[in-house]
């Protein structure tokens, strides 16, 4: 019956798309919004051939034992590459610390807990501590976190100290821990709490043992992210622990120390003559490397958290 | 004994509602909770007041003389000027490049591209991914794009070390952000406000402009202004794209594109700066200069939660 049916397919085609020129500004937009979507792979692009070549053509002129010299001296060609490990460990252990019982208690008491009322006038001290730039939270920790609680409680002697500036990467990070995790416990159905509530559990227990096992993937999620925010946070330690610029291999936190990223600064801020140094051995080169050590870092532990989340999702 | 029963279980049930089982450890565990919200309160509140009395002799004494002081080696004479123009000017970048850029990519990739599509994916994957790759890194880009290999343009005679070459790295670094905002705003216009378009016989992008953009438009408002204070306050990347941190020629001479083509400073620099410096005097300086870069970036904040607040909608 179909095949009885003789249509003008292409006129009737032509007629149902309009005019040309409306169709030929709709393709033209369309190209404009695809070439912007697409700079970001050619961003990703950019980064990648950018630390690659660089980090490479360090490595091919360095003596790889410089890597694992003992100390960070790039000045004087010393590279120890387990020296500012031991520093962003430190660093990044402190902050997890300070910031996955904040953020996590934070997030549970906005999610579970709080009434509307509460919410409206307690979130915005999350987002209010989200917008403080990271100097200011690094002079915070130089100025105030170190003087009374790392020397005072600690008795630390250095201006500097590890302790401190992970302390204030820890208040950095206490923002995107709380968010993330509240939206995840947001997105438990209330049907799981009311069915728990209805066999008689109090609100601890329907807490514990109900919303926080169905929204785990997001609180691990949640928790990785954090891991990878402390790791890349340059200004705190820049400014509370790692002045100086060298390091030495020590995992004594009431010392003075050195991460990949405040490394990196410590040298971009370096007199002109260690940037453009011509021949031999620039020091300035390994900045190139810690760029692509960092970038490969956050890009494994960002992927794990997706991978986490979607493994673990149930949808409801 | 049906009324007696009934008393029995009433009697039984009321003790188990009122304290009988008096719930310490749940009382603990809410205080808790509350307790571990009210020390980020009051960090925040330490923050703010240390800052406050720290910036005060340098805020009361000099006032208006420090915001419109140069970079200086003397205590008694450096201000923000510089900074706060600089900084400025490298935002202009960003909300003349990002901000429109990243609106384009998020209607492309929620009006336009298909879900399933294996490319939409990777797509969203990279920008995700480039939303948690560390500040300091896209530093380490600008500087091998912008300074050095577009020098030419950039900054000839700054070794690309310019306004432009900042601006443009702050714009790269915020994209993403502002991608993933815009498309968050843009789902949470409903289907059927685009099916009413479509119904009408509207193309695709009259679809978007005349409907979605417009109900879209106070969430990609409120995350523009995010961003942009996001980008206010960024030091890092700044730092590698050589934003100066000692002295800088007061200027004045050149016309505009020499000027974009010059070195630069940014606020959040000559805070870092003055905070290697030593002595009471600097720290002093250093919180003035916090004080200053904060009011604009908390004013601005304030002012995206109230317009969320107020334009906001459930559908």
């Amino acid at each position: 019956m179909a095949a009885t049916v003789v249509t003008p397919a292409g006129d009737v085609r032509r007629s149902l798309s309009g005019n040309p020129r409306r169709r030929r500004k709709e393709r033209s937009i369309h190209g404009l919004l695809v070439v912007a979507a697409g700079l970001s792979i050619l961003v990703s692009i950019g980064i990648l051939l950018a630390l690659a070549f660089r980090a490479v053509s360090f490595l091919s002129d360095v003596q790889l034992g410089a890597l694992w010299s003992g100390t960070w001296r790039p000045r004087q060609g010393q590279f120890d590459l387990i020296a500012l490990f031991l520093g962003s460990a430190i660093v990044t252990g402190t902050a997890m610390l300070v910031a996955t019982p904040l953020g996590l208690g934070s997030a549970i008491y906005l999610s579970e807990y709080a009434r509307p009322r509460a919410r409206r006038a307690l979130k915005p001290i999350i987002e209010t501590l989200a917008g403080i730039p990271s100097v200011v939270i690094g002079f915070f920790a130089l100025a105030v976190i170190n003087p009374t609680i790392v020397q005072g409680l600690f008795g630390a002697t250095s201006p500097f100290t590890m302790l401190a500036a992970g302390i204030g990467v820890g208040i950095l990070t206490v923002p995107l821990i709380a968010s993330v995790a509240e939206d995840a416990m947001h997105a438990v159905p209330g049907a799981l709490r009311e069915a728990a509530y209805g066999i008689g559990a109090p609100r601890r227990t329907v807490t514990i043992r109900v919303v926080f096992p169905a929204a785990i993937s997001g609180i691990v999620a949640a928790l990785i992210l954090g891991i990878s925010r402390a790791v890349g946070e340059t200004m705190v330690v820049a400014i509370a622990a790692g002045a100086v610029g060298n390091a030495t291999r020590t995992i004594d936190p009431l010392e003075p120390g050195q991460t990949f990223t405040a490394a990196t600064a410590s040298l971009a801020i370096g007199s002109d003559q260690v940037r453009t140094s011509g021949s031999g051995l620039n020091a300035f080169e390994v900045l190139y490397l810690l760029g692509a050590i960092l970038f490969l870092f956050t890009l494994v532990l960002n992927v794990t958290s997706e991978r986490v989340v979607r493994r673990v999702r149930r949808d409801y | 004994m049906t009324v007696a029963g009934a008393a029995a279980s009433r009697s039984t049930v009321e003790l188990a509602l009122r304290g009988k089982r008096r719930d310490v450890a749940s009382r603990v565990f809410s205080g808790l909770l509350l307790s571990s919200l009210l020390l980020s309160l009051f960090i925040l509140v330490a923050l703010l007041v240390s800052v406050l009395v720290d910036a005060w002799p340098v805020l009361s004494t000099r006032g208006v003389d420090f915001l419109n002081g140069n970079l200086s080696r003397f205590e008694s004479r450096a201000g923000v000027r510089q900074g706060l123009i600089g900084s400025l000017i490298l935002i202009g970048f960003v909300a003349v490049i990002a901000v429109p850029l990243g609106i384009a990519a998020a209607v492309y990739l929620q009006e336009y591209a298909r879900d399933t599509s294996r490319i939409n994916r990777v797509l969203i994957a990279n920008i995700r991914n480039l939303a948690g790759v560390p500040s300091i890194v896209y530093g380490i880009l600008g500087l091998v794009v912008f300074a050095q290999a577009l020098r030419g343009i950039t900054g000839p005679q700054s070794n690309g070390l310019s306004y432009i070459s900042g601006g443009l790295t702050l714009a790269v670094l915020v994209m993403p952000f502002m991608i993933i905002i815009t498309m968050e705003a843009l789902r949470a216009v409903p289907r059927s406000i685009r099916e009413a378009a479509y119904g009408v016989g509207a193309t695709r992008w009259e679809v978007v402009r005349s409907h979605v953009l417009p109900y879209a438009a106070p969430g990609i408002f409120t995350g523009a202004i995010l961003a942009l204070a996001r980008a206010f306050g960024e030091t890092a990347p700044l730092l590698v794209v050589g934003s100066v941190t000692g002295y800088l020629s007061a200027g004045g001479g050149g016309n505009v594109l020499e000027t974009l083509q010059g070195p630069y400073t940014a606020l959040p620099t000559i805070i870092f700066a003055w905070s290697r410096e030593a002595g009471d005097e600097w720290a002093q300086l250093t919180a003035a200069a916090i004080v200053v870069l904060l009011v604009v970036i908390l004013v601005v904040n304030l002012a995206a939660i109230l317009l969320r607040n107020r334009y906001e909608r459930k559908w």
